[in-house]
C-alpha cells in the first residue's frame, strides 16, 4: 500500500471549487453520528464506528516506547480499551460534563483515558507531564478537577503535596500501581480489569463539552478553552483536505496531547479519517527522528518550526542519508515557519513544508498551505473551506473588515465554525472580550495579500510600536534569521522616551562566530539594510538561547519582562533547555 | 582637533548607527540623513554621541544648521573655537 505514495491524489484538488460547494452540513453527512439519532461523539467517530468494519485490524496506534519497543493498537483492541475506561469512570460514579484530567507522558494510558472519557460525556483535559506542581495546580483547581490519571512517580512527585488543595479532585489513577494506595489513589490495572470492555455511548449533544485545553495568555493566569464534541467535523474535513490523510497512511504528529495540537491531531482527527498515527514516547532528537520516519514508512509529518530549525541546523544530508520515499507530506505548526524552512524542505525532502495556523480556541486548523494549492514560503496559506478569515480594523466597540490588499490588521474569523471554543471556564469576561459582533478576534496580527495567502504580523500584544508605526517582530525576526551569522532572534519593543518603543533584538549566533562589535555592527547593518531603519533593531544582545514555550512560541513578554526587570508572571509553559 | 580629525569622528559614528552605509563618501553638499537612511532617533543617537566624544552641546534648535557633512564640520569647528576662547 506505501509503496507507491507519489500518485495519490490530494482529496482537496480544486481549492477555488470547494470554497463555492462547502457546507458543514455536508461534513456531518460523512460522520456516522451516534447510532438511533441519539447526536454526535467524538469518540464514536474516532474509534466505534470503525472498530467493527474493514479497520477493525487496522493499527491505529503505533507507540514507540522509549527504548524503541513498538506496542500496537488496532481500532478493535483501542475500541474494547477505551469502553473499559468508560466503564471505570461509570464505576466511579463521574458524570456528564465532570473533568477528568491526564498528566503523563506519551503513554497508551493517556490515550485511552482521553477517547474513554470522551464516550461518557465527561470532559477530557490533557496536562504537560513537564509542568511542575504550581502550574498543575493552577490548571487542576480552576478546571475542578474530579479524576486525575498519572504516573507513580508524576504522583510521588507533584500531585501528593497538592491533594488538599484540590477538594474537588475525588480519584487519582496510577498507570503504573500494581494495586490501589488508598479509597482515592487507585490502580489503572485493577480498575481496568473489573471493568466491562462494553459500553454504549450515553446520548451526547454536539454542543455537549468535550474538551479542555489549557493556554497561557499574555498577561496573567492560564485559560482554560472549552471544546464541544461539534469540532470533530473541523478535526475530520481538516484531516481530510490539509493533512490530505487517506486509506493506508501512517501519520506522524510529533507534539504532545499537553498542548491542543497533540490533541486534535495526535489523538483525534487521525483516527475519524481511519489512518494509523505513530506516538513515539521519547522527546525530540534528529537522528531518532529520522530513523523513525524512515523505519515506519511515514507518509503524513505533522510537527513545529523548532523542531525543524534544529534539523536544519544539523550536518545531515538527509537525501544521501535516509530513504523517504513514503513521505508525501510535511506540516507544521506552533508559531510560523520562516520561509527559508519552507525551502529547506523543498531540497530536503522534495516539496515544501507546509505552515499551517490555528490557535487552542480554535479546535483545529484554520489557515494553512495544502498539497494541491501553490505555496507561497513564509505565507500562513488560505483559510480552510467553511471558515471565513478576514484582516480588520479593530476599535473598542467597532470592527471594519479591510478588505484591500496587503493592509496590516487584526485576523479575524467568523463565528459558526464547528470547532470554536465555547468558553474560557468560569471566565467569562475574558471570553466575551474575544467578539466583537460576528467575529472572533484572534489577538493576531496578519495582512492579507491580492490572491488571498494570509501572513502572519505578529501577536497584538507584542506588536511594537515605534516613532509612531508598528512594527510586527516576527518580520523582524524571520529578517535578522536571513543573516549567515544568526541561529535564532527574538525581537522585542523596549520602552524609549523619544520614539515609545525602540526594536530590540536577542539574537543566538551560529556556533563558529564570536559575539562582539564587529559582529554587531554586521547584523544591524544587514537589517538595516533589508528592513530600513524604522523596522530595523536599534539594539541587538547575544544571547546562549531564546525563552520559548514547549510548543515552540517565543516568549517575547518574557524578554520585555526581564528587559525591565518586571515579574516573569505565568512562566508555566516555558521550555526548559 | 583640524577639521580631518572631527571628520574621521563624524564618520566613525555614522557608521556605528548605519553600519550598513559608507560615510565617508558622503559629498559636502549631501544631506546626511536622507543620503545614509538614518531615520529621527538614530539623528538623536549620533547629536548625544557627538557630545560624548567632543563634549560639544548641540541644543536642538541648531539642528537645522548641521544637515550636510560641510555645515555639520563648519558648526562644530565654530563650537570648538568659541570654546577654546
Amino acid at each position: 500500500m506505501s509503496s507507491v505514495r507519489t500518485n495519490i491524489q490530494p482529496n482537496l484538488l480544486d481549492y477555488e471549487e470547494t470554497l463555492t460547494s462547502f457546507s458543514w452540513d455536508n461534513i456531518a453527512g460523512e460522520l456516522s453520528g451516534l447510532p438511533q439519532g441519539k447526536g454526535l461523539n467524538i469518540a464514536y467517530e474516532a474509534i466505534d464506528r470503525h472498530s467493527t468494519g474493514n479497520l477493525k485490524d487496522t493499527v491505529a496506534f503505533r507507540f514507540i516506547r522509549k527504548n524503541r519497543v513498538v506496542d500496537d493498537f488496532t481500532y478493535s483492541m483501542l475500541q474494547k480499551q477505551t469502553s473499559k475506561f468508560a466503564n471505570v469512570l461509570k464505576n466511579l460514579g463521574i458524570k456528564k460534563g465532570e473533568r477528568v484530567f491526564s498528566l503523563a507522558g506519551r503513554i497508551p494510558e493517556l490515550y485511552i483515558t482521553a477517547l474513554g472519557t470522551l464516550k461518557t460525556t465527561a470532559v477530557f483535559c490533557p496536562l504537560f507531564s513537564v509542568f511542575g506542581p504550581e502550574p498543575v495546580f493552577q490548571r487542576m483547581n480552576k478546571g475542578e478537577a474530579s479524576v486525575l490519571v498519572t504516573t507513580s512517580a508524576l504522583f510521588e512527585k507533584k500531585i501528593k503535596q497538592l491533594m488538599e488543595k484540590l477538594p474537588s479532585l475525588r480519584f487519582i489513577i496510577l498507570s503504573d500501581a500494581a494495586g490501589h494506595l488508598s479509597g482515592k489513589v487507585l490502580s489503572w490495572s485493577k480498575l481496568m480489569e473489573q471493568a466491562s470492555d462494553e459500553f454504549i455511548i450515553p446520548k451526547t449533544d454536539p454542543e455537549d463539552p468535550a474538551l479542555l485545553h489549557f493556554t497561557s495568555g499574555t498577561t496573567g493566569m492560564p485559560k482554560g478553552a472549552l471544546h464541544v464534541h461539534k469540532a470533530v467535523l473541523t478535526h475530520y474535513i481538516t484531516g481530510k483536505f490539509v493533512l490530505d490523510f487517506h486509506p493506508g497512511d501512517i501519520f506522524w504528529c510529533t507534539a504532545d496531547p499537553g498542548w491542543v495540537t497533540g490533541t486534535s491531531y495526535g489523538i483525534i482527527a487521525p483516527l475519524v479519517n481511519g489512518v494509523t498515527s505513530i506516538i513515539d514516547e521519547e522527546e525530540f532528537d534528529a537522528k531518532r527522528w529520522y530513523s523513525i520516519l524512515e523505519e515506519h514508512k511515514v507518509n503524513i509529518w505533522y510537527t513545529a518550526p523548532t523542531a525543524i530549525r534544529r534539523l536544519m541546523r544539523m550536518d545531515i544530508n538527509v537525501k544521501e542519508t535516509y530513504d523517504f520515499k513514503n513521505l508525501r507530506v510535511i506540516l507544521s505548526v506552533g508559531e510560523p515557519l520562516h520561509a527559508e524552512a519552507v525551502i529547506w524542505g523543498e531540497e530536503n525532502f522534495g516539496f515544501p513544508i507546509l505552515d499551517n495556523w490555528w490557535q487552542t480556541e480554535t479546535g483545529g486548523i484554520m489557515i494553512a498551505n495544502y498539497a494541491s494549492v501553490k505555496v507561497k514560503p513564509g505565507s500562513m496559506g488560505k483559510p480552510l473551506p467553511g471558515v471565513e478569515a478576514a484582516i480588520a480594523k479593530v476599535n473598542d466597540k467597532e470592527i471594519t473588515i479591510i478588505s484591500s490588499p496587503d493592509k496590516q490588521g487584526h485576523l479575524v474569523l467568523k463565528k459558526g465554525f464547528p470547532s470554536l471554543f465555547r468558553a474560557y471556564l468560569n471566565d467569562e469576561e475574558r471570553y466575551n472580550k474575544c467578539f466583537l459582533g460576528e467575529w472572533y478576534l484572534t489577538g493576531d496580527l496578519a495582512k492579507k495579500d491580492a490572491d488571498g495567502y494570509f501572513w502572519f504580523i505578529g501577536r497584538a500584544d507584542d506588536i511594537i510600536k515605534t516613532s509612531g508605526h508598528m512594527v510586527g517582530p516576527f518580520e523582524v525576526e524571520s529578517t535578522l534569521m536571513k543573516h549567515p551569522f544568526v541561529s535564532e532572534a527574538a525581537v522585542i519593543g523596549k520602552p524609549e522616551p523619544s520614539i515609545g518603543e525602540l526594536v530590540k533584538a536577542f539574537v543566538v549566533l551560529k556556533s563558529g562566530n564570536e559575539p562582539n562589535d564587529e559582529v554587531k555592527m554586521n547584523i544591524m547593518g544587514f537589517a538595516r539594510k533589508e528592513m530600513g531603519p524604522a523596522v530595523a533593531p536599534k539594539e541587538i544582545e547575544f544571547v546562549e538561547s531564546i525563552p520559548k514555550t514547549r510548543s515552540g512560541k517565543i516568549l517575547r513578554r518574557l524578554l520585555k519582562a526581564r528587559e525591565l526587570g518586571l515579574p516573569e508572571g505565568d512562566i508555566s509553559t516555558l521550555e526548559q533547555n | 582637533m583640524n577639521e580631518e580629525e572631527i571628520k574621521n569622528i563624524i564618520f566613525q559614528l555614522l557608521k556605528k548607527i548605519a553600519p550598513d552605509t559608507e560615510p565617508s563618501a558622503l559629498q559636502p553638499d549631501e544631506n546626511i540623513r536622507e543620503v545614509l537612511n538614518i531615520d529621527s532617533f538614530d539623528s538623536l543617537q549620533f547629536i548625544v554621541s557627538l557630545n560624548e566624544k567632543l563634549g560639544i552641546e548641540i541644543p536642538e534648535e541648531d539642528y537645522g544648521k548641521i544637515s550636510t557633512l560641510k555645515s555639520l564640520i563648519n558648526y562644530l569647528l565654530a563650537k570648538l573655537k568659541s570654546q577654546l576662547s
